[in-house]
């Protein structure tokens, strides 16, 4: 089976975020960088299915120069080879990011194609299911396994409030895979050796084809919203605010 | 000009059709954006055998309520409620048209709006109007920044409304027209086969019924640092709970998360360790009498919905509590 997994490099998850001077995305020198939490889950389910049924896993990244890393991890952890879409995204509606990931796909021709849920940072959510009907395939969200099964695939769906749903369907798909599929692996000292010989092949939006469109949607301003801070905040130090919380959960609150 | 509010029913205990209540927010948010832009609302709901529900929303102040009936919408799958949704849409013309941000619309909106050459806005927390054009609010970097959002070009624009967005209960009397619609649709046009619908076991920890519950986030960092919250709930006789990232580490059981995906808990005390309050963890425990929250960044938003706040290391600051908690046993 091939597989194809698009990941994203986001922001790291502690990370304090300003706004640049144009006012519409986050000042973007001086952060850290890492691998989007849901990605890397699907990445995992990836490596997991070439591991059952055999095959190749390719991993897919568009972002500027810094999310070669972010490929060289996913080639560390076993990824086959991997595909970098060079290009600045920023604030890039999905539709337009999409665009992009599916004229790579289209080069590789694969029996499935894996995403995250969302992004942690813009947190559309729909970039696996945009690609999905940019590439005719058929597809499923938030998916905690997946079988073989016929020449179809078999996949368990999360559902609301609790319930699941299995749903099948033929190859090739899109599946949005859901955080905690299985447990993530840490790359080898041995992977990180063979990563080096692994290849990465470069790409741009000339390269593939994709002319930018007029966006649908378009942002005015980002910002930090104004909290309404409920909260009453509890200063001190470690052992003063505990006995200063105590004393209120007792007396104000009286819920102890 | 026109605001259509998609609305979402599953199957309910007997298999017939019942409303996922985030329906009526949508409604509301509709009715209210189309009174604030001088235009009609109507409202469509998708299915097999939904007449019954489309004819409960016959006594609202709505243009139409269009019931979209095919025997192939009777299970729901992405491609028979995009391809439907999309030939009502064609027909209709509505200038904004509205969901809940459920899963099931995360799951077909995007493929929808896409198939039209559109992206949808998900996930919108509120909205404003601008000299005329509706301005849309959403969260990024799981709440730390927001941002607004406008729709360019023609509509039809599409958005979906986070849970708990608009409140439910402004509905405007009136009569509304209902309308059946019956797409064109054909089962090669399907390519997925849903089968049944199933709940896991095991889910029953005593969370639910637990009067004070100790919740364990991200901060926690390492599987071998969870005693120290165990700790604490000991001391509290509290039922230690999770959110999500948590227990997708194997760190504790699935049984044990709170938020959309897991428990909905309302103790009287809700002690939140370490986690910084993504929406998704927020609508699992809000309704908790007393909250309380413990977080290194003051910006978290789990502040927001916190009654009682201490900012600093949770490495330092529980173990203290803990011992706080003893002395006064």
């Amino acid at each position: 089976m091939k597989i194809v997994v698009a990941i994203k490099q986001v922001p790291a998850r502690d990370s304090q975020l300003r706004i640049d001077g144009t006012g519409k995305w986050i000042e973007e020198a001086d952060l850290a960088y890492e691998v989007n939490e849901p990605d890397a889950y699907a990445l995992e389910a990836a490596l997991r299915l070439k591991e059952r049924y055999g095959g190749e896993a390719i991993a897919l990244s568009a972002g500027p120069a810094r999310a070669a890393q972010i490929l060289r991890e996913a080639l560390a952890k076993g990824a086959d080879r991997a595909i970098h879409i060079e290009e600045d995204m920023g604030a890039l509606d999905p539709l337009a990011g999409a665009r992009l990931l599916a004229a790579a796909v289209r080069t590789e021709a694969p029996d499935l194609v894996l995403t995250g849920l969302q992004s942690d940072d813009l947190g559309y959510g729909q970039t696996g299911v945009i690609l999905a009907e940019l590439l005719g395939l058929a597809h499923a969200t938030i998916v905690m396994q997946v079988e073989v099964r016929d020449g179809g695939i078999r996949v368990k769906r999360e559902l609301e409030n609790g319930w699941f749903r299995h749903v099948e369907m033929p190859l090739p798909a899109l599946l949005a895979i859901q955080s905690g599929f299985g447990t993530l692996r840490y790359a080898t000292l041995m992977g990180i050796k063979k990563a080096r010989t692994k290849e990465i092949r470069r790409l741009t939006a000339a390269d593939l084809g994709v002319a930018a469109e007029s966006p649908t949607v378009t942002l005015d301003r980002a910002y930090v919203p104004e909290r309404g801070k409920r909260a009453q905040m509890i200063a001190g130090g470690p052992r003063e605010a505990a006995r200063r919380l105590v004393e209120k959960l007792r007396f104000e609150a009286r819920v102890l | 000009m026109s605001v259509l509010a998609v609305l979402e029913q599953r199957p309910g205990p007997h298999g017939r059709p019942e409303w996922n209540r985030m329906s009526f927010e949508t409604l509301a948010a509709a009715s209210q954006i189309a009174a604030e832009l001088g235009a009609t609302a109507s409202a469509a709901v998708a299915g097999r055998g939904i007449e019954t529900l489309a004819r409960e929303l016959a006594g609202r102040r709505l243009r139409a309520v269009y019931a979209v009936e095919h025997d192939l919408l009777r299970e729901y799958t992405a491609d028979g409620y995009s391809a439907a949704l999309r030939q009502l849409i064609e027909r209709v013309a509505p200038r904004f048209v509205l969901f809940p941000h459920s899963y099931q619309v995360r799951d077909f909106l995007p493929k929808l709006a896409a198939s039209m050459g559109r992206v949808a806005v998900s996930d919108a927390v509120s909205h404003r109007i601008d000299r005329g054009q509706v301005v849309l609010v959403r969260q990024l970097f799981q709440g730390k920044l927001y941002v607004d959002v406008r729709f360019a070009g023609d509509a039809p624009h599409f958005a979906s409304l986070q849970a708990g967005a608009y409140r439910a209960d402004r509905a405007e009397e009136g009569q509304a027209p209902v309308e059946s619609f019956v797409p064109r649709l054909a089962p090669g046009d399907i390519r997925t086969r849903p089968l049944e619908r199933f709940r896991e076991g095991a889910r029953d920890v005593g969370l639910a019924a637990a009067g004070i519950v100790v919740s364990v986030g991200r901060g926690i960092r390492e599987a071998e640092n969870i005693p120290l919250v165990e700790d604490l709930a000991r001391a509290l006789g509290a039922e230690l709970a999770a959110s999500r990232p948590i227990c997708d580490a194997g760190w504790l059981p699935i049984a044990r998360q709170v938020g959309s995906s897991g428990q909905t808990v309302a103790p009287k005390l809700y002690v939140a360790v370490g986690i910084s309050g993504a929406i998704q963890h927020l609508v699992g425990m809000k309704e908790s009498h007393t909250v309380v929250a413990i977080n290194k960044d003051p910006n978290a938003p789990i502040f927001e919905v916190a009654d009682y706040g201490i900012v600093g290391d949770l490495f330092e600051v529980v173990p203290e509590l803990t011992a706080a908690i003893e002395k006064i046993k």
